[in-house]
C-alpha cells in the first residue's frame, strides 16, 4: 500500500491543504457580454442578441445556440422582475433587522438573474422545486410581495398562511421553498414523472445549492431520471459557498454540470439572465422532446451571507464580493446592455427602478398591517393528518377563558 | 359551565405578541425564564462540590452551553487522540460556535468539514468507529438527521449485536445535533426527534439540560460506552444557560436519572429544556398551594433510561406527570406513563399526565401553542394533585 496516497487523501478530506482542486469556473459571470444590432423601433418586434461565447460550456452535449430572440419589452420586463426581486430582498432584510421578521431567513441578492431568467424561459406550466432561498422564485411564479413578506411576517395572509415563514412558500406550479438540503430534488423527479405520465409537454425545473449537490439523494434522483428518461431539469444553483464553506471545500468535482455522469450537463452564466433564458429555453426542449434530463449548472453569486446570523466575511474576502457587485451584477450589467444597444433610455429606467420600488414599498408596507393571526385551534390543528388527537379543552387563565375544542 | 360557543367568542383577542419570546403584560406563570436564579444551574463553585458526579476539589469556570460542549470536546480531543470531530462546518466553529477554535488547536485532520451529506457523516462515523476512533459526528439540526436515519439504525444501532464473537463495536461514536424550539425555528429548525431513536435498541440516547451536565455527560458518551450515543442538545440552551463548570475532565454515569428536587407529593420526570418551566411551575404551585412538595427527575438518558429511580420515586409519590417538548403522540411520556402503571400500579393515586407539545407541526408562528409551557405543567400538576 502507498502510504503517501492515504495521507493525502486525507488532507483532502481535512480541507485547507492544497491537494483540493480549486474550483473552476471558466464561464463568465460578466453579465454584460452578449451584444445586439438594429435594434427595431417597436417595443414587441423581436430581435436577435448574440451572446457571449463564454456563455456555456457543456458535458455530452451540443452547445445552445449563442443567439437569443428577445423584444424591448421583455427585456424590459425581465429588467422590472430583477429590480422588484431585489427590492423585495432588501424590504425582507430591513423587516429583520427590525425584528419584525423573525427565525430562518435565506436572501438572493446577487441571484437574480437565475430566478428572473429561468421564468422567461418557461411557461406557468412548467414546475419549480428550489430549498430555501426562495422568495424570488415565488414571486416570479406568481406570488406577490405582499404574501411574501406577509409569510416572512407570520401572518395568515402570507402565502403559506405564515405558517412556513421565508423557507417554505408555495404557489401554483411552485413547489417550494424547501427547508431540507437536497430534499427537493428526488421530489422534482416525481412531479418530472407525472408530467410525463400525463403526457404533458412540460418540464420539471429542481433547484439545489452547491452544498446540496453532494446529498445522496440527488444522485439517486438523477439515476431514476435518466433510468425512465423523464423531462427533469436538474439546476445546481452554483454561488461559489455552502454556508460557509467554499464549492472546493466540500465538493470532489465542482463541474457540479457533469455530476450527472450519464446525464449531459450545460453549465451557464446565471449572472446573465439572457443567458440563463437561453440556456432554460434549449433545456426545455431538450427535455420535452423526449431527450430526458439534464444537469444544469448556474454559476452565480449571492453578496449577503448565508443567512441573516451569517455576517458573510468570514469564509470570503469583502474584495471578492466588492467585485461581484460592482463588475458583475446582473441588474447593473442588463442596464448597460439596454442603453448600449438603444433598446431605451435613463429616463425610462429610471421610471422602472421607481415603479418597482414604490411597487414594492406599498406591498410591504401592506403586508405590515396584516394581522397577527388568531390563536385558534382550528390554525393549530388544519391540514394534518390526525384528526382528534387535539386535547379536549384548554385552560384559560381564568375559568371563563377555558377554551373547549 | 361555559358553553363551548361563549368561550369561543373570547378567544379572538388579536394580540400584538407574535412570538412565544414576548409574554403577554398580564400573565403570571408564562414568563420568561429566569436563568440567572433558576435552581437547575450552579450560580457559585461552592454548590458543585455537593454533587457526587463532579471532581472533589475541581477548579470551575462560568461558561453556557455551547462553551461547555467545547470545552468538553477540547477535553475530549486532548484526552485520546482517537478523538475526531467533523460535520458541516464545524471546521470554523459551527453554527452555535460549539466547535470555535478546535481545528486551530488540534488541527485539520482531527477536526474538519464534511460536505453536506448526514447519511454520509453517519456512515463514515461509524467506520472510523468500528476501526477504534471515536468519532464526534455534527448534525447541524435534530431537523436534519433523517437522511442519516438509515445509518444509525441499521448500521450503528445493530453494529455489536450483528459483530457477536469478534466483540466489534461502535463505542466512542457520538452523533450530536442541536434540538427543540427557540420560538421561531418553524418546521425545520425546531424537531426535537428523541423518541424515535429511543425506539431503537442499540442506541443510547442522551439530552442535558445544563452546561455542567452536558460537558460530563458528552465526555461519558465519548469514553465510557461501546454503544453509539445521540447527543441531542437543546439548542435555546446555547447561549441561555450558563453555570459553573468544571474545568477537569470528569464523567456522569449514562442511563441513571437524577433526582433534581425531591418531594413527597407528585413526581414530575422530564429532560433538557422542559425542566426550567417544571420549575417555574413547581415553585408556582409550591406557593399557591401550601404543603404540597413535588419531586422533579431528569432523565438524562431518554433511553436505556433509569427506571427504577423512576419507579422508587413514584411508589413513593404516588402520582406523576411527564414533561416533554416533542409531540405526545407515542413520545417518551408513553413509554413512562405504560412503566409506571407496569410497575407501580397499585400505588398511583391518579392517572398519569403527560404535558407535552400538540400532534401537530411547529408552524412558524405558532410554535408557543404546540409546546408545553408553565401553565399547562401547572395545570396538570394541579389536577393530578386533586384527581
Amino acid at each position: 500500500m502507498d502510504s503517501g496516497t492515504t495521507g493525502k487523501l486525507r488532507g483532502c478530506a481535512s480541507a485547507p491543504s492544497g491537494f483540493c482542486p480549486l474550483t473552476r469556473r471558466s464561464v463568465t459571470t460578466d453579465a454584460a457580454s452578449s451584444h445586439a444590432e438594429n435594434i427595431p423601433q417597436e417595443d414587441d418586434k423581436p430581435f436577435t442578441v448574440r451572446l457571449s461565447d463564454e456563455s456555456f460550456e457543456t458535458y455530452e452535449l451540443d452547445p445552445p445556440p449563442y443567439t437569443l430572440e428577445t423584444t424591448k419589452k421583455e427585456l424590459k420586463q425581465m429588467y422590472y422582475d430583477m429590480v422588484t426581486v431585489r427590492r423585495m430582498e432588501m424590504a425582507a432584510d430591513r423587516l429583520y433587522k427590525e425584528k419584525k421578521i423573525r427565525g430562518f431567513c435565506h436572501l438572493s441578492v446577487g441571484q437574480e438573474a437565475v430566478a428572473v431568467g429561468i421564468e422567461h424561459a418557461i411557461n406557468r406550466q412548467d414546475k419549480i422545486i428550489t430549498a430555501y432561498r426562495c422568495h424570488g422564485f415565488a414571486l416570479m411564479r406568481g406570488g406577490t410581495v405582499k404574501s411574501i413578506i406577509g409569510e416572512l411576517l407570520g401572518r395568515r395572509e402570507g402565502i403559506a398562511y405564515g405558517k412556513g415563514g421565508s423557507m417554505h412558500m408555495f404557489a401554483e406550479n411552485f413547489y417550494g421553498g424547501n427547508g431540507i438540503v437536497g430534499a427537493q430534488v428526488p421530489v422534482g423527479a416525481g412531479l418530472a414523472f407525472a408530467q410525463q405520465y400525463n403526457e404533458q409537454p412540460n418540464t420539471s425545473i429542481v433547484l439545489y445549492g452547491d452544498g446540496a449537490s453532494n446529498q445522496g439523494q440527488v444522485f439517486e434522483a438523477f439515476n431514476m431520471a435518466k433510468l425512465w428518461n423523464l423531462p427533469v431539469l436538474f439546476g445546481c444553483e452554483n454561488n461559489k459557498y455552502g454556508m460557509g464553506t467554499s464549492a472546493a471545500r466540500s465538493s470532489a468535482l465542482t463541474e457540479y454540470y457533469k455530476r450527472g455522469q450519464y446525464i449531459p450537463g450545460l453549465k451557464v452564466n446565471g449572472m446573465d439572465v439572457l443567458a440563463t433564458k437561453a440556456a432554460v429555453q434549449y433545456s426545455k426542449d431538450y427535455a420535452v422532446s423526449g431527450k430526458g434530463p439534464l444537469v444544469l449548472e448556474y454559476v452565480t453569486y449571492r453578496y449577503g451571507g448565508h443567512s441573516m446570523s451569517d455576517p458573510g466575511t468570514t469564509y470570503r474576502s469583502r474584495e471578492e464580493i466588492q467585485r461581484m457587485r460592482s463588475t458583475h451584477d446582473p441588474i447593473a450589467g442588463l442596464k448597460q446592455k439596454m442603453l448600449e444597444w438603444g433598446v431605451t433610455s435613463e429616463e425610462e429606467l429610471k421610471g422602472l427602478d421607481k415603479a418597482a420600488r414604490a411597487h414594492v414599498d406599498a406591498e410591504v408596507a401592506e403586508a405590515e398591517q396584516m394581522p397577527a393571526p388568531e390563536n385558534t385551534p382550528r390554525n393549530l390543528f388544519e391540514d394534518i393528518y390526525v384528526r382528534g388527537s387535539e386535547p379536549r379543552w384548554m385552560r384559560g387563565r381564568t375559568v371563563d377563558e377555558t377554551f373547549y375544542y | 359551565m361555559v358553553s363551548p360557543r361563549s368561550s369561543r367568542t373570547l378567544i379572538p383577542r388579536v394580540s400584538r405578541r407574535c412570538y412565544s419570546a414576548a409574554p403577554s403584560p398580564a400573565a403570571k406563570l408564562n414568563l420568561p425564564i429566569d436563568y440567572k436564579s433558576t435552581p437547575l444551574l450552579h450560580h457559585t463553585p461552592s454548590s458543585l462540590s455537593s454533587i457526587p458526579d463532579f471532581p472533589a476539589a475541581a477548579t470551575s469556570k462560568r461558561l453556557n452551553l455551547f462553551q461547555s460542549i467545547n470545552s468538553a470536546l477540547r477535553t475530549a480531543l486532548s484526552t485520546s487522540d482517537k478523538v475526531m470531530l467533523f460535520g458541516e462546518d464545524v471546521a470554523f466553529g459551527g453554527v452555535f460556535r460549539c466547535s470555535m477554535d478546535l481545528q486551530t488547536e488540534f488541527g485539520s485532520d482531527r477536526v474538519f468539514n464534511t460536505p453536506l451529506t448526514e447519511q454520509g457523516i453517519a456512515g463514515f462515523a461509524i467506520g472510523a468507529a468500528a476501526e477504534g476512533m471515536k468519532p464526534v459526528a455534527e448534525i447541524q439540526f435534530a431537523d436534519y438527521v433523517f437522511p442519516a436515519f438509515d445509518q444509525i439504525v441499521n448500521e450503528a444501532a445493530k453494529f455489536r449485536y450483528r459483530e457477536g464473537g469478534t466483540g466489534g463495536n461502535v463505542g466512542g461514536l457520538v452523533i450530536r445535533m442541536p434540538c427543540g424550539a427557540v420560538g421561531h425555528g418553524a418546521l425545520y429548525h425546531s424537531q426535537s426527534p428523541e423518541s424515535l431513536f429511543a425506539h431503537i435498541p442499540g442506541v443510547r440516547v442522551v439530552i442535558p439540560r445544563s452546561p455542567s451536565q452536558a460537558k460530563g455527560l458528552l465526555l461519558s458518551s465519548i469514553f465510557e460506552h461501546n454503544d453509539p450515543v445521540i447527543f441531542m442538545e437543546p439548542k435555546i440552551l446555547y447561549r441561555a444557560a450558563v453555570e459553573h463548570v468544571p474545568n477537569e475532565y470528569y464523567t456522569i454515569p449514562l442511563s441513571k436519572a437524577e433526582v433534581i428536587k425531591p418531594g413527597k407529593d407528585l413526581t414530575i420526570i422530564s429532560y433538557g429544556h422542559p425542566l426550567y418551566l417544571c420549575s417555574s411551575a413547581i415553585s408556582a404551585i409550591e406557593k399557591t398551594m401550601k404543603g404540597v412538595n413535588i419531586e422533579l427527575i431528569d432523565l438524562r438518558t431518554i433511553y436505556p433510561w433509569d427506571r427504577q429511580t423512576v419507579l422508587e420515586s413514584v411508589r413513593k409519590t404516588g402520582r406523576a406527570v411527564v414533561v416533554h417538548e416533542s409531540m405526545v403522540n407515542y413520545g417518551v411520556g408513553a413509554e413512562v406513563a405504560a412503566t409506571l402503571q407496569e410497575g407501580a400500579f397499585l400505588r398511583l393515586e391518579a392517572p398519569v399526565k403527560r404535558v407535552a407539545g400538540w400532534s401537530t407541526h411547529t408552524g412558524l408562528t405558532y410554535e408557543q401553542f404546540v409546546l408545553p409551557d408553565v401553565a399547562r405543567i401547572y395545570d396538570a400538576i394541579k389536577q393530578t394533585l386533586e384527581y
